[in-house]
Protein backbone atom coordinates (compact mmCIF):
# COMPACT_ATOMS: atom_id res chain seq x y z
CA UNK A 1 0.00 0.00 0.00
CA UNK A 2 1.60 3.18 -1.26
CA UNK A 3 1.62 6.20 1.36
CA UNK A 4 -1.32 8.73 -0.37
CA UNK A 5 -3.76 5.76 0.15
CA UNK A 6 -2.62 5.03 3.45
CA UNK A 7 -2.87 8.77 4.73
CA UNK A 8 -6.30 9.05 3.05
CA UNK A 9 -7.56 6.13 5.11
CA UNK A 10 -6.29 7.79 8.15
CA UNK A 11 -8.08 10.73 7.46
CA UNK A 12 -11.25 9.06 6.50
CA UNK A 13 -11.35 7.21 9.45
CA UNK A 14 -10.36 10.59 11.96
CA UNK A 15 -13.43 12.26 9.61
CA UNK A 16 -15.89 9.20 11.23
CA UNK A 17 -14.24 10.32 14.44
CA UNK A 18 -15.00 13.21 14.73
CA UNK A 19 -17.80 14.05 13.07
CA UNK A 20 -19.27 11.00 14.71
CA UNK A 21 -18.03 12.31 18.33
CA UNK A 22 -19.96 15.75 17.49
CA UNK A 23 -23.03 13.75 16.22
CA UNK A 24 -23.33 12.50 19.83
CA UNK A 25 -22.71 16.02 21.34
CA UNK A 26 -25.39 17.70 19.13
CA UNK A 27 -28.37 15.67 18.66
CA UNK A 28 -31.26 15.89 20.79
CA UNK A 29 -32.66 11.80 19.85
CA UNK A 30 -30.56 9.80 22.91
CA UNK A 31 -31.04 6.64 20.76
CA UNK A 32 -29.36 8.51 18.07
CA UNK A 33 -26.44 9.55 20.41
CA UNK A 34 -26.10 6.11 21.12
CA UNK A 35 -25.87 4.85 17.93
CA UNK A 36 -23.35 7.48 16.53
CA UNK A 37 -21.39 6.24 19.72
CA UNK A 38 -20.54 2.98 17.40
CA UNK A 39 -18.79 4.87 14.95
CA UNK A 40 -17.04 7.29 17.11
CA UNK A 41 -15.52 3.97 19.16
CA UNK A 42 -14.66 2.23 16.02
CA UNK A 43 -13.18 5.24 14.58
CA UNK A 44 -10.97 5.03 17.44
CA UNK A 45 -9.77 1.64 17.47
CA UNK A 46 -8.87 2.28 13.28
CA UNK A 47 -6.87 5.21 14.81
CA UNK A 48 -5.15 2.72 17.68
CA UNK A 49 -4.04 0.40 14.39
CA UNK A 50 -2.35 3.46 12.61
CA UNK A 51 -0.18 3.66 15.77
CA UNK A 52 0.65 0.16 15.59
CA UNK A 53 -1.59 -1.06 18.80
CA UNK A 54 -3.69 -4.09 17.47
CA UNK A 55 -4.13 -5.11 20.73
CA UNK A 56 -5.42 -2.57 21.93
CA UNK A 57 -7.94 -1.64 19.16
CA UNK A 58 -9.34 -5.16 19.63
CA UNK A 59 -9.84 -4.26 23.60
CA UNK A 60 -11.29 -1.18 22.63
CA UNK A 61 -14.16 -2.78 20.14
CA UNK A 62 -14.49 -5.64 22.51
CA UNK A 63 -14.88 -3.47 25.76
CA UNK A 64 -16.14 -0.38 24.39
CA UNK A 65 -18.59 -1.63 21.87
CA UNK A 66 -19.20 -4.57 23.14
CA UNK A 67 -19.76 -3.85 26.83
CA UNK A 68 -20.48 -0.23 27.53
CA UNK A 69 -22.05 0.19 24.17
CA UNK A 70 -24.34 -2.02 24.74
CA UNK A 71 -24.88 -1.58 28.39
CA UNK A 72 -25.80 1.96 27.75
CA UNK A 73 -28.45 1.13 24.86
CA UNK A 74 -30.37 -1.03 26.56
CA UNK A 75 -30.02 1.46 29.39
CA UNK A 76 -31.74 4.33 27.03
CA UNK A 77 -33.65 1.31 25.39
CA UNK A 78 -35.55 0.68 28.75
CA UNK A 79 -36.52 3.90 29.79
CA UNK A 80 -40.01 5.46 29.57
CA UNK A 81 -40.83 8.11 26.92
CA UNK A 82 -37.47 8.78 25.66
CA UNK A 83 -38.04 10.17 22.57
CA UNK A 84 -40.23 12.92 24.07
CA UNK A 85 -37.78 14.10 26.44
CA UNK A 86 -36.90 17.31 25.55
CA UNK A 87 -33.28 17.72 25.63
CA UNK A 88 -32.54 21.28 25.60
CA UNK A 89 -31.62 23.23 28.73
CA UNK A 90 -33.49 26.21 29.75
CA UNK A 91 -30.28 27.90 31.49
CA UNK A 92 -28.33 29.30 28.40
CA UNK A 93 -24.42 30.72 29.44
CA UNK A 94 -23.28 31.59 26.00
CA UNK A 95 -20.67 34.25 26.95
CA UNK A 96 -19.08 32.37 29.78
CA UNK A 97 -19.56 28.69 27.81
CA UNK A 98 -17.34 30.15 24.88
CA UNK A 99 -15.08 31.66 27.21
CA UNK A 100 -14.26 28.08 29.07
CA UNK A 101 -14.23 26.34 25.30
CA UNK A 102 -11.70 29.04 24.23
CA UNK A 103 -9.69 28.65 27.45
CA UNK A 104 -9.75 25.10 27.60
CA UNK A 105 -8.86 24.24 23.94
CA UNK A 106 -6.05 26.67 23.92
CA UNK A 107 -4.29 25.39 26.83
CA UNK A 108 -4.63 22.26 25.43
CA UNK A 109 -2.91 23.06 22.42
CA UNK A 110 -0.29 25.43 24.09
CA UNK A 111 0.47 22.45 25.79
CA UNK A 112 0.55 20.01 22.84
CA UNK A 113 3.07 22.26 20.50
CA UNK A 114 5.14 23.27 23.52
CA UNK A 115 6.03 20.16 25.15
CA UNK A 116 5.15 16.98 22.94
CA UNK A 117 7.95 15.77 21.07
CA UNK A 118 6.39 14.11 18.00
CA UNK A 119 9.16 12.51 16.67
CA UNK A 120 8.41 8.90 15.63
CA UNK A 121 10.39 6.26 17.92
CA UNK A 122 13.54 5.41 16.65
CA UNK A 123 12.57 1.57 17.26
CA UNK A 124 9.93 0.33 15.09
CA UNK A 125 7.82 -1.83 16.56
CA UNK A 126 8.41 -5.15 15.47
CA UNK A 127 6.48 -8.96 15.84
CA UNK A 128 3.99 -9.51 18.33
CA UNK A 129 2.76 -6.89 21.02
CA UNK A 130 0.51 -9.49 22.78
CA UNK A 131 3.65 -10.99 24.51
CA UNK A 132 4.98 -8.25 25.57
CA UNK A 133 1.66 -6.97 27.18
CA UNK A 134 1.50 -10.19 29.00
CA UNK A 135 4.74 -10.21 30.09
CA UNK A 136 4.60 -6.83 31.46
CA UNK A 137 1.36 -7.25 33.29
CA UNK A 138 2.18 -10.67 34.86
CA UNK A 139 5.58 -9.01 36.20
CA UNK A 140 6.37 -4.79 36.49
CA UNK A 141 2.15 -3.98 36.70
CA UNK A 142 1.27 -7.17 38.19
CA UNK A 143 -0.27 -5.56 41.63
CA UNK A 144 -2.00 -2.84 39.22
CA UNK A 145 -3.45 -5.60 38.10
CA UNK A 146 -4.32 -8.15 40.86
CA UNK A 147 -6.29 -4.70 42.17
CA UNK A 148 -8.15 -4.18 39.45
CA UNK A 149 -9.22 -8.07 39.28
CA UNK A 150 -10.39 -7.24 43.51
CA UNK A 151 -12.33 -4.43 42.37
CA UNK A 152 -14.19 -6.44 39.30
CA UNK A 153 -14.55 -9.06 41.84
CA UNK A 154 -16.26 -6.78 44.15
CA UNK A 155 -18.52 -5.11 41.73
CA UNK A 156 -19.18 -8.62 40.69
CA UNK A 157 -20.30 -9.56 44.49
CA UNK A 158 -22.34 -6.00 44.68
CA UNK A 159 -24.37 -6.60 41.68
CA UNK A 160 -25.41 -10.25 42.46
CA UNK A 161 -26.65 -9.03 45.70
CA UNK A 162 -28.61 -6.19 44.13
CA UNK A 163 -29.80 -8.17 41.51
CA UNK A 164 -30.42 -11.43 43.79
CA UNK A 165 -34.33 -12.58 44.19
CA UNK A 166 -35.68 -11.30 47.77
CA UNK A 167 -36.99 -13.76 49.82
CA UNK A 168 -38.27 -12.37 52.69
CA UNK A 169 -39.87 -9.34 51.18
CA UNK A 170 -41.83 -11.41 48.60
CA UNK A 171 -42.96 -13.68 51.17
CA UNK A 172 -44.07 -10.50 53.20
CA UNK A 173 -46.47 -9.52 50.01
CA UNK B 1 7.63 -26.29 12.13
CA UNK B 2 6.76 -28.47 8.51
CA UNK B 3 6.05 -25.25 7.04
CA UNK B 4 8.61 -26.92 3.99
CA UNK B 5 5.91 -29.84 3.82
CA UNK B 6 3.15 -28.48 2.98
CA UNK B 7 2.36 -28.43 -1.06
CA UNK B 8 4.58 -30.93 -2.63
CA UNK B 9 2.19 -31.62 -5.15
CA UNK B 10 0.54 -28.05 -5.42
CA UNK B 11 0.37 -26.85 -8.84
CA UNK B 12 3.50 -24.68 -10.10
CA UNK B 13 1.50 -21.71 -11.25
CA UNK B 14 0.11 -21.02 -7.91
CA UNK B 15 2.96 -18.81 -7.02
CA UNK B 16 5.43 -20.92 -4.50
CA UNK B 17 4.72 -22.69 -1.23
CA UNK B 18 5.16 -20.38 1.14
CA UNK B 19 2.64 -19.14 3.90
CA UNK B 20 0.62 -16.44 3.02
CA UNK B 21 1.78 -16.68 -0.65
CA UNK B 22 -1.19 -15.60 -2.56
CA UNK B 23 -2.83 -13.18 -0.28
CA UNK B 24 1.36 -11.24 -0.42
CA UNK B 25 0.76 -11.31 -4.09
CA UNK B 26 -2.42 -10.11 -4.19
CA UNK B 27 -1.55 -7.13 -1.77
CA UNK B 28 1.18 -6.19 -3.84
CA UNK B 29 -1.49 -5.79 -7.16
CA UNK B 30 -1.92 -1.56 -7.33
CA UNK B 31 -3.06 -0.40 -10.81
CA UNK B 32 -1.04 3.15 -10.88
CA UNK B 33 -2.74 4.26 -7.24
CA UNK B 34 -5.62 2.08 -6.88
CA UNK B 35 -4.74 -1.35 -4.48
CA UNK B 36 -6.65 -3.44 -6.72
CA UNK B 37 -5.22 -6.58 -5.00
CA UNK B 38 -6.31 -5.50 -1.90
CA UNK B 39 -9.86 -5.02 -2.69
CA UNK B 40 -9.81 -8.62 -4.35
CA UNK B 41 -8.51 -9.89 -1.33
CA UNK B 42 -11.38 -8.47 0.60
CA UNK B 43 -13.91 -9.83 -2.25
CA UNK B 44 -13.08 -12.86 -2.13
CA UNK B 45 -15.11 -13.99 1.04
CA UNK B 46 -17.78 -11.65 0.11
CA UNK B 47 -18.22 -14.11 -2.74
CA UNK B 48 -17.56 -17.13 -0.82
CA UNK B 49 -20.25 -16.07 1.55
CA UNK B 50 -22.63 -14.95 -1.17
CA UNK B 51 -21.77 -18.61 -3.08
CA UNK B 52 -22.32 -20.87 -0.11
CA UNK B 53 -25.44 -19.11 1.67
CA UNK B 54 -27.36 -19.86 -2.00
CA UNK B 55 -25.65 -23.44 -2.48
CA UNK B 56 -25.54 -25.15 0.75
CA UNK B 57 -27.16 -22.72 3.07
CA UNK B 58 -30.32 -22.36 1.43
CA UNK B 59 -31.32 -25.11 -0.42
CA UNK B 60 -28.78 -27.47 1.23
CA UNK B 61 -30.75 -26.62 4.59
CA UNK B 62 -34.01 -26.96 3.36
CA UNK B 63 -33.15 -30.59 1.80
CA UNK B 64 -31.19 -31.41 4.42
CA UNK B 65 -34.72 -30.70 6.89
CA UNK B 66 -36.51 -32.05 4.26
CA UNK B 67 -34.67 -35.25 5.00
CA UNK B 68 -34.87 -35.27 8.38
CA UNK B 69 -38.29 -35.35 8.43
CA UNK B 70 -39.05 -37.60 5.85
CA UNK B 71 -40.21 -35.26 3.35
CA UNK B 72 -38.52 -34.13 0.03
CA UNK B 73 -38.31 -30.59 0.44
CA UNK B 74 -38.38 -28.37 -2.95
CA UNK B 75 -38.97 -30.67 -6.09
CA UNK B 76 -40.11 -28.49 -8.83
CA UNK B 77 -37.37 -26.06 -9.92
CA UNK B 78 -34.90 -27.86 -11.72
CA UNK B 79 -33.72 -31.57 -11.24
CA UNK B 80 -34.56 -32.33 -7.49
CA UNK B 81 -35.50 -28.54 -7.10
CA UNK B 82 -31.67 -27.39 -7.72
CA UNK B 83 -33.01 -24.10 -9.24
CA UNK B 84 -35.36 -23.60 -6.45
CA UNK B 85 -33.05 -20.90 -4.88
CA UNK B 86 -32.67 -19.12 -7.92
CA UNK B 87 -36.22 -18.33 -8.17
CA UNK B 88 -36.61 -17.45 -4.89
CA UNK B 89 -33.21 -14.74 -5.61
CA UNK B 90 -35.29 -13.61 -8.12
CA UNK B 91 -38.89 -13.09 -5.75
CA UNK B 92 -36.73 -11.23 -3.12
CA UNK B 93 -35.35 -8.94 -5.93
CA UNK B 94 -38.52 -8.04 -7.33
CA UNK B 95 -40.06 -7.72 -3.88
CA UNK B 96 -41.49 -4.09 -2.59
CA UNK B 97 -38.78 -2.59 -0.21
CA UNK B 98 -40.85 -1.42 2.36
CA UNK B 99 -40.43 0.66 5.67
CA UNK B 100 -42.74 0.91 7.89
CA UNK B 101 -44.50 4.26 8.12
CA UNK B 102 -43.87 4.40 12.08
CA UNK B 103 -40.55 3.14 12.07
CA UNK B 104 -37.08 4.65 13.01
CA UNK B 105 -36.16 5.29 8.98
CA UNK B 106 -32.70 6.09 9.52
CA UNK B 107 -31.74 3.00 12.44
CA UNK B 108 -34.09 0.96 10.16
CA UNK B 109 -32.32 0.84 7.26
CA UNK B 110 -28.99 0.80 8.71
CA UNK B 111 -29.61 -1.90 11.53
CA UNK B 112 -29.11 -5.38 8.28
CA UNK B 113 -26.00 -2.61 6.85
CA UNK B 114 -23.93 -2.89 10.74
CA UNK B 115 -25.22 -6.58 11.43
CA UNK B 116 -23.70 -7.74 7.83
CA UNK B 117 -20.30 -5.79 8.44
CA UNK B 118 -19.92 -6.90 11.66
CA UNK B 119 -20.47 -10.51 10.48
CA UNK B 120 -18.30 -9.81 7.23
CA UNK B 121 -15.00 -8.56 9.25
CA UNK B 122 -14.54 -11.42 10.99
CA UNK B 123 -13.65 -13.08 7.33
CA UNK B 124 -10.75 -10.99 7.45
CA UNK B 125 -8.70 -12.93 9.93
CA UNK B 126 -9.80 -16.74 8.93
CA UNK B 127 -7.12 -18.18 6.81
CA UNK B 128 -8.76 -20.04 4.19
CA UNK B 129 -5.76 -21.26 3.11
CA UNK B 130 -1.83 -22.03 4.06
CA UNK B 131 -1.16 -19.36 1.02
CA UNK B 132 -4.62 -17.20 1.60
CA UNK B 133 -5.55 -14.87 4.99
CA UNK B 134 -7.27 -11.55 4.68
CA UNK B 135 -4.89 -9.86 7.53
CA UNK B 136 -2.55 -11.86 8.94
CA UNK B 137 -2.82 -10.11 12.21
CA UNK B 138 -1.07 -11.28 15.46
CA UNK B 139 -3.86 -10.76 17.54
CA UNK B 140 -6.52 -12.82 15.11
CA UNK B 141 -8.22 -14.90 17.41
CA UNK B 142 -8.89 -12.08 19.86
CA UNK B 143 -10.05 -9.82 16.50
CA UNK B 144 -12.52 -12.71 15.76
CA UNK B 145 -14.01 -12.90 19.09
CA UNK B 146 -14.32 -9.06 20.04
CA UNK B 147 -15.63 -7.63 16.35
CA UNK B 148 -18.39 -10.21 17.28
CA UNK B 149 -19.67 -7.25 19.08
CA UNK B 150 -20.65 -5.19 15.58
CA UNK B 151 -23.21 -7.21 15.24
CA UNK B 152 -25.14 -6.99 18.23
CA UNK B 153 -25.16 -3.43 17.69
CA UNK B 154 -26.60 -3.90 14.73
CA UNK B 155 -29.25 -6.41 16.15
CA UNK B 156 -30.04 -3.86 18.68
CA UNK B 157 -30.60 -0.68 15.74
CA UNK B 158 -32.81 -3.52 13.71
CA UNK B 159 -35.28 -4.14 16.76
CA UNK B 160 -35.88 -0.56 17.94
CA UNK B 161 -35.99 0.90 14.28
CA UNK B 162 -38.72 -1.62 13.59
CA UNK B 163 -40.22 0.12 16.06
CA UNK B 164 -42.55 -3.40 16.94
CA UNK B 165 -43.10 -4.98 20.13
CA UNK B 166 -41.63 -8.92 18.36
CA UNK B 167 -38.59 -7.38 17.04
CA UNK B 168 -37.59 -5.16 20.30
CA UNK B 169 -38.67 -8.74 22.09
CA UNK B 170 -36.32 -10.55 19.72
CA UNK B 171 -33.56 -7.92 19.60
CA UNK B 172 -33.34 -7.66 23.62
CA UNK B 173 -33.40 -11.56 23.94
CA UNK B 174 -30.76 -11.67 21.15
CA UNK B 175 -28.42 -9.24 22.71
CA UNK B 176 -28.69 -10.63 25.94
CA UNK B 177 -28.11 -14.15 24.70
CA UNK B 178 -25.02 -13.24 22.33
CA UNK B 179 -23.17 -11.12 25.42
CA UNK B 180 -23.97 -14.10 27.81
CA UNK B 181 -22.32 -16.65 25.43
CA UNK B 182 -19.28 -14.66 24.59
CA UNK B 183 -17.88 -15.89 27.89
CA UNK B 184 -17.61 -19.36 27.88
CA UNK B 185 -16.81 -18.96 24.33
CA UNK B 186 -14.06 -16.83 24.81
CA UNK B 187 -12.57 -19.10 27.71
CA UNK B 188 -12.68 -22.00 25.62
CA UNK B 189 -10.87 -20.18 23.00
CA UNK B 190 -8.04 -18.75 25.03
CA UNK B 191 -7.64 -23.23 26.04
CA UNK B 192 -6.83 -23.24 22.11
CA UNK B 193 -4.77 -20.18 22.59
CA UNK B 194 -2.60 -21.35 25.32
CA UNK B 195 -2.22 -24.70 23.38
CA UNK B 196 -0.99 -22.42 20.35
CA UNK B 197 0.63 -20.06 22.54
CA UNK B 198 -0.19 -17.55 19.96
CA UNK B 199 -3.39 -15.78 18.90
CA UNK B 200 -2.30 -15.69 15.16
CA UNK B 201 -4.50 -17.69 13.15
CA UNK B 202 -2.45 -18.77 10.82
CA UNK B 203 0.56 -19.85 13.47
CA UNK B 204 -2.18 -21.91 15.08
CA UNK B 205 -2.96 -23.76 12.06
CA UNK B 206 1.21 -24.27 11.87
CA UNK B 207 0.94 -25.21 15.03
CA UNK B 208 -1.33 -28.63 13.82
CA UNK B 209 0.39 -29.62 11.08
CA UNK B 210 2.28 -33.00 11.16
CA UNK B 211 2.65 -36.11 9.41
CA UNK B 212 0.47 -37.81 11.55
CA UNK B 213 -2.70 -35.73 9.94
CA UNK B 214 -5.52 -35.47 12.65
CA UNK B 215 -3.28 -36.85 16.21
CA UNK B 216 -1.23 -33.31 15.96
CA UNK B 217 -4.78 -31.33 16.10
CA UNK B 218 -5.45 -29.82 19.36
CA UNK B 219 -8.58 -32.01 20.02
CA UNK B 220 -5.99 -34.80 20.34
CA UNK B 221 -3.37 -33.11 21.65
CA UNK B 222 -4.28 -32.92 25.23
CA UNK B 223 -6.84 -35.09 27.41
CA UNK B 224 -8.89 -32.34 28.46
CA UNK B 225 -9.50 -30.42 24.49
CA UNK B 226 -12.74 -31.65 24.24
CA UNK B 227 -14.23 -30.26 27.02
CA UNK B 228 -13.55 -26.72 25.47
CA UNK B 229 -14.15 -28.10 22.28
CA UNK B 230 -17.74 -28.54 23.16
CA UNK B 231 -18.39 -25.55 25.53
CA UNK B 232 -17.87 -23.40 21.78
CA UNK B 233 -19.52 -25.44 20.17
CA UNK B 234 -22.37 -24.87 22.09
CA UNK B 235 -21.82 -21.30 22.95
CA UNK B 236 -21.15 -20.54 19.17
CA UNK B 237 -24.64 -22.41 18.68
CA UNK B 238 -26.24 -20.16 20.99
CA UNK B 239 -24.17 -16.41 19.38
CA UNK B 240 -25.60 -17.56 15.83
CA UNK B 241 -28.80 -18.22 17.39
CA UNK B 242 -29.19 -21.23 16.09
CA UNK B 243 -31.35 -24.12 17.65
CA UNK B 244 -32.20 -25.32 20.31
CA UNK B 245 -30.60 -21.33 21.48
CA UNK B 246 -33.68 -19.42 18.74
CA UNK B 247 -35.96 -18.08 20.92
CA UNK B 248 -34.52 -14.70 19.73
CA UNK B 249 -36.61 -15.66 16.60
CA UNK B 250 -38.91 -18.14 18.07
CA UNK B 251 -41.85 -18.30 15.28
CA UNK B 252 -44.74 -19.35 17.75
CA UNK B 253 -43.72 -16.41 20.07
CA UNK B 254 -41.97 -13.40 18.86
CA UNK B 255 -43.36 -14.13 14.74
CA UNK B 256 -39.88 -13.65 13.54
CA UNK B 257 -37.63 -11.73 16.10
CA UNK B 258 -35.86 -8.47 15.09
CA UNK B 259 -36.57 -9.08 11.55
CA UNK B 260 -40.09 -9.34 11.85
CA UNK B 261 -40.33 -6.19 9.39
CA UNK B 262 -38.25 -6.90 6.78
CA UNK B 263 -38.64 -7.56 3.70
CA UNK B 264 -36.73 -7.60 -0.13
CA UNK B 265 -33.40 -6.70 0.42
CA UNK B 266 -32.69 -6.05 3.61
CA UNK B 267 -34.22 -9.44 4.39
CA UNK B 268 -31.66 -11.08 2.44
CA UNK B 269 -28.77 -9.35 3.35
CA UNK B 270 -29.76 -10.03 7.34
CA UNK B 271 -30.24 -14.24 5.94
CA UNK B 272 -26.75 -13.62 4.55
CA UNK B 273 -25.10 -11.96 7.73
CA UNK B 274 -26.29 -14.68 9.37
CA UNK B 275 -25.11 -17.82 7.52
CA UNK B 276 -21.85 -15.35 7.28
CA UNK B 277 -21.85 -15.64 10.94
CA UNK B 278 -22.70 -19.39 10.55
CA UNK B 279 -19.53 -20.30 8.75
CA UNK B 280 -17.60 -17.74 10.29
CA UNK B 281 -17.66 -19.75 13.84
CA UNK B 282 -17.52 -23.32 12.57
CA UNK B 283 -14.63 -22.02 10.93
CA UNK B 284 -12.89 -20.74 14.00
CA UNK B 285 -13.60 -23.86 15.63
CA UNK B 286 -11.76 -25.58 13.26
CA UNK B 287 -9.08 -23.91 13.06
CA UNK B 288 -8.80 -23.65 16.77
CA UNK B 289 -9.34 -27.34 17.49
CA UNK B 290 -8.90 -29.05 14.37
CA UNK B 291 -6.35 -28.02 12.69
CA UNK B 292 -7.76 -25.74 10.32
CA UNK B 293 -5.98 -26.04 6.61
CA UNK B 294 -4.19 -29.05 7.57
CA UNK B 295 -5.35 -32.40 5.92
CA UNK B 296 -6.66 -34.93 8.69
CA UNK B 297 -5.13 -37.92 6.73
CA UNK B 298 -1.67 -39.80 8.27
CA UNK B 299 1.52 -41.07 6.58
CA UNK B 300 0.99 -44.52 7.05
CA UNK B 301 4.96 -46.02 5.78
CA UNK B 302 5.06 -45.27 1.95
CA UNK B 303 1.06 -44.22 1.89
CA UNK B 304 1.86 -40.75 2.44
CA UNK B 305 -2.02 -39.47 2.70
CA UNK B 306 -0.73 -36.43 4.15
CA UNK B 307 1.86 -35.54 1.90
CA UNK B 308 -0.83 -35.70 -1.30
CA UNK B 309 -3.27 -34.02 0.82
CA UNK B 310 -1.52 -31.17 1.14
CA UNK B 311 -0.76 -27.69 -0.12
CA UNK B 312 -2.48 -24.49 -0.68
CA UNK B 313 -5.67 -25.91 -2.65
CA UNK B 314 -6.11 -29.15 -0.36
CA UNK B 315 -5.57 -26.71 2.10
CA UNK B 316 -8.27 -24.45 1.01
CA UNK B 317 -10.90 -27.86 0.44
CA UNK B 318 -9.66 -29.14 3.72
CA UNK B 319 -10.90 -25.82 6.21
CA UNK B 320 -14.05 -25.22 3.74
CA UNK B 321 -15.36 -28.66 4.15
CA UNK B 322 -14.53 -28.70 8.15
CA UNK B 323 -16.65 -25.54 8.04
CA UNK B 324 -19.57 -27.24 6.31
CA UNK B 325 -19.31 -30.15 8.58
CA UNK B 326 -20.14 -27.94 11.57
CA UNK B 327 -22.58 -26.35 9.83
CA UNK B 328 -23.92 -29.54 9.13
CA UNK B 329 -23.75 -30.64 12.79
CA UNK B 330 -25.29 -27.15 13.25
CA UNK B 331 -28.98 -27.97 10.88
CA UNK B 332 -28.86 -31.45 12.28
CA UNK B 333 -29.54 -30.17 15.97
CA UNK B 334 -31.73 -27.86 14.38
CA UNK B 335 -34.43 -30.42 13.71
CA UNK B 336 -33.39 -32.65 16.67
CA UNK B 337 -33.21 -30.81 19.65
CA UNK B 338 -36.63 -28.65 21.42
CA UNK B 339 -35.87 -24.70 22.04
CA UNK B 340 -35.18 -23.78 25.19
CA UNK B 341 -36.72 -21.26 27.50
CA UNK B 342 -34.94 -18.68 29.04
CA UNK B 343 -34.09 -19.27 32.29
CA UNK B 344 -33.39 -22.43 30.49
CA UNK B 345 -30.73 -20.71 28.12
CA UNK B 346 -29.35 -18.24 31.22
CA UNK B 347 -28.91 -21.56 33.49
CA UNK B 348 -26.87 -23.30 30.94
CA UNK B 349 -24.69 -20.31 30.09
CA UNK B 350 -23.64 -19.12 33.88
CA UNK B 351 -23.96 -22.15 35.86
CA UNK B 352 -22.94 -24.84 33.58
CA UNK B 353 -20.56 -23.63 30.92
CA UNK B 354 -18.78 -20.52 32.74
CA UNK B 355 -17.93 -23.21 35.55
CA UNK B 356 -17.04 -25.77 33.19
CA UNK B 357 -14.94 -23.32 30.77
CA UNK B 358 -12.81 -21.25 34.10
CA UNK B 359 -12.09 -25.88 34.94
CA UNK B 360 -10.89 -26.24 31.41
CA UNK B 361 -8.91 -22.96 31.52
CA UNK B 362 -7.22 -23.84 34.62
CA UNK B 363 -6.47 -27.91 33.78
CA UNK B 364 -5.36 -26.77 30.02
CA UNK B 365 -3.23 -24.13 31.54
CA UNK B 366 -1.52 -27.52 33.75
CA UNK B 367 -1.08 -29.48 31.05
CA UNK B 368 0.75 -27.22 29.24
CA UNK B 369 3.14 -26.29 31.80
CA UNK B 370 4.17 -29.65 33.59
CA UNK B 371 3.57 -31.96 30.72
CA UNK B 372 6.04 -31.49 28.19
Amino acid sequence: MNNATYISIFYIFAAITVFSAAFVVFSKNVIYSAFALLFTFFGVAALYVFLSADFIAVTQIVVYVGGILVLLLFGVMFTNSIMQADLKSDVLHVVPGTLLLVATVGGLLFTFYTTGTWKPSDVQLHGSVVERIGIETMSRYVLPFEMASILLLAVLIGAAFLARYDKVRNNEQ
Amino acid sequence: MSVSAISQISLPFLMGNNLNAWSDALAGLTISWFPLGLVIIAAIPLVFIALYALTYGVYGERKISAFMQDRLGPMEVGKWGILQTLADILKLLQKEDIVPTSADKFLFVIGPGILFVGSFLAFAVLPFSPAFIGANLNVGLFYAIGIVSLEVVGILAAGWGSNNKWSLYGAVRSVAQIVSYEIPAAIALLCGAMMAGTLDMQQISVQQSGPYGFAHFFLFQSPIAWLPFLIYFIASLAETNRAPFDIPEAESELVAGYFTEYSGMKFAVIFLAEYGSMFMVSAIISIVFLGGWNSPLPNLGSVALYDWTSGPVWGAFWIISKGFFFIFVQMWLRWTLPRLRVDQLMYLCWKVLTPFAFISFVLTAIWEIYVP
